[in-house]
């Protein structure tokens, strides 16, 4: 994605709750589809969970969380960790996005993605979490990810900036 | 592995991947726009996108490895997705190259895009490790060979 230097205008918006906005964000699309929910939030980290489905396995022969969802869920984790440590809803589009794989999720267990915003700039947000299935001291993933502000047409008016 | 050649794991077929066809032996998928793949509305998000490439890297190293009498276990080991473009409200394909293929570590590189090839909308990096089958794991009780 290109990026372009943010319009200075401010607008108004509430400010941004994980929890909230998860039940906007998780009744349609593709995170409503894999059934996302909030589970906990800090100042510059949004916890979510992703429910243990039987239609997501990755092998035909195992009980394997496909590492697909992971993906999705660490993504969809990040862009809430940015909106709640810039405490305001902004486009964002990913930009890059990095997981290993520690080792499988464990079957017929909810996957936890936890990811905080560790440095925001005005065009950049930088992201790092783990993915869990219940003892956050052996994760099932680690992730990092930088996202870009998408950039406003500059003729309409812009949204606030954190700095 | 059955005599299937390409057989498309739960979650690839529930989100509404599909092979669309063969290039040059390698299998391309593709998933068509619609709410399952849908992010900010009228995109693909981020997840989906990742999964389409994830699918397709899995895919030709898959079918690569039949051909070669080979039948590992598929392990990921990371995968890195760069974002170049949102992905708009039509079909998406994605296509691997196997950059390497050693004993263990399969080193593969996709690439995702809808309109037009030399636009593509994301690339990836992906390692996967080729486990012997773990002799405990129970048969597969579906598909014969």
């Amino acid at each position: 994605m290109s990026s372009q230097e943010p319009s200075p205008a401010p607008t108004p918006l509430p400010p941004f709750n994980p929890a909230e906005a998860g039940k906007f964000f998780f009744r349609h699309g593709h995170t409503g589809w894999l059934g996302l929910r909030y589970h906990d939030h800090g100042e510059n980290w949004v916890e979510l969970e992703l429910p243990w489905r039987e239609d997501l396995l990755g092998e035909p022969d195992r009980a394997v969380l496909a590492s697909g969802p992971i993906v999705s869920l660490m993504d969809m984790a990040s862009g809430m960790a940015i909106w709640q440590t810039r405490t305001v809803f902004v486009p964002i589009a990913t930009l890059d996005l990095r997981v290993d794989y520690q080792r499988p999720a464990r079957a017929r267990a909810p996957v936890f993605g936890r990811v905080e915003c560790y440095r925001t700039t005005r065009s950049a947000a930088f992201v790092r979490g783990i993915a869990h299935d219940g003892d956050r001291d052996d994760p099932v993933a680690h992730v990092a990810g930088v996202f870009m502000t998408i950039a406003s047409d500059p003729r309409s008016k812009s949204r606030t900036q954190a700095e | 592995m059955t005599k299937t050649a390409l057989q498309l794991p739960a979650y690839a077929r529930s989100l509404g991947i599909a092979l669309d066809h063969f290039e040059e032996g390698v299998p391309v998928l593709a998933v068509d726009f619609g709410p399952n793949v849908e992010g900010r509305p009228g995109a693909f998000h981020g997840g989906a996108t990742a999964g389409l490439l994830e699918n397709a890297g899995y895919a030709a190293l898959r079918h690569r490895l039949i051909s070669v009498g080979r039948h590992p276990q598929l392990k990921p080991i990371n995968i890195t997705v760069q974002y170049l473009s949102a992905g708009k409200q039509k079909r998406a394909f994605a296509l691997a190259r196997i950059t390497r293929l050693g004993r263990r570590i399969a080193n593969v590189t996709v690439e995702a895009w809808q309109d037009r090839r030399e636009r593509p909308i994301a690339t990836a990096v992906m390692n996967i490790l080729m486990a012997d089958p773990e002799p405990s794991a129970p048969e597969p009780s579906e598909g014969t060979a």
